[in-house]
């Protein structure tokens, strides 16, 4: 079971508690109806889905029911850091990073066999 | 004369348990759920007469009332007592002049009590939580998951534990309870 660091309760906790929310920091367009069908769509269907490092809000639903960002490696499934809802994008601490690349590097995943079929 | 329509609890008559944990209906208890600014919470402690808490994880007891903090602006307040429901808590909020949303949810709620050497062990059965004295202190309080359902949990005494359920989840919850007393017992 992952443990998640709620900003808010200060404390880690289930992820059964837990529920993901989409990509985080997007912007809502200041004019929306000014802006172009194309705009709209980047802005309102196209997400990046990164591999490795992302950006997500995720809701501590069964616990405090905020929302807040979480920077998470896709491929390790590791949460490396979170941080309350309405800050700006906060860039990962070195020794958290180096981290999570050492333990990315032992993470065995379906892309990684794959990739050695080939 | 006609008939009088009683309204029951919606566990009313349940009993159970096992040998290390003992499950019991907790008596009818207005509830409101309050929501308010940091900036306006003095105001409200004042009108509700107890110190809303506003440390994670923690509750805070006094007049009969318990205030349970459930977000950074959100709080289950319990009013327990002979007299029921009807204890004025929503008259109280009403006093507080600071803009603050109190919704009166006395009957969506019920509450098992959960006592005995095996309390802890009978929740850990559905909640992830850790559940140590440690962790969890007399007093500590938290809104949670137990199986399939969220619940508010508050540790009332190191082996007693009261477990607040939406009522339409309440046998469910009952339930869970009951095979986790069994469980613990064994
Ligand atoms: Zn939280």
């Amino acid at each position: 079971m992952l443990l998640i660091h709620c900003p808010y309760c200060e404390e880690d906790r289930s992820e059964l508690e837990f529920r993901w929310a989409g990509e985080a920091h997007i912007a809502r367009p200041e004019n929306i109806s000014a802006i172009s069908d194309e705009e709209f769509a980047e802005y309102f269907f196209l997400r990046n889905n990164e591999k490795g490092l992302t950006y997500e809000r995720w809701r501590h639903i069964h616990g405090c029911g905020r929302f807040f960002n979480a920077a998470r490696d896709t491929v390790s499934d590791k949460f490396l850091m979170t941080y309350k809802a309405g800050l700006p994008k906060q860039p990962i601490p070195s020794e958290v990073k180096a981290e999570a690349i050492a333990e990315e590097k032992t993470v065995e995943t379906w892309e990684a066999t794959e990739g050695d079929a080939r | 004369m006609a008939d009088v329509a009683v309204r029951t609890l919606p566990l009313a008559g349940v009993h159970g348990g096992s040998s290390v944990a003992r499950l019991e209906l907790a008596a009818p208890a207005e509830r409101i759920s309050l929501r308010a600014a940091a900036a306006d919470v003095p105001a409200l402690s004042a009108a509700l007469g107890l110190d809303l808490p506003v440390k994670p994880k923690t509750s805070a007891s006094a007049n009969g009332r318990t205030a349970l903090w459930l977000g950074p602006d959100e709080w289950l307040v319990i009013a327990e007592g002979s007299g029921g429901i009807g204890t004025g808590l929503i008259a109280d909020t009403t006093k507080a002049t600071v803009p603050h949303s109190a919704t009166d949810v006395s009957h969506r709620n019920t509450a098992i009590m959960v006592s005995g050497p095996g309390a802890a062990a009978a929740i850990n059965t559905g909640c992830p939580q850790d559940l140590s004295l440690a962790a969890f202190a007399v007093g500590a309080c938290s809104r949670t998951i137990f199986g399939k359902v969220e619940i508010v949990l508050l540790r009332t005494a190191e082996d007693a534990f009261r477990v607040e359920v939406w009522r339409s989840f309440s046998d469910y919850a009952f339930g869970l309870l009951a095979e986790g007393a069994r469980d613990a017992a064994l």
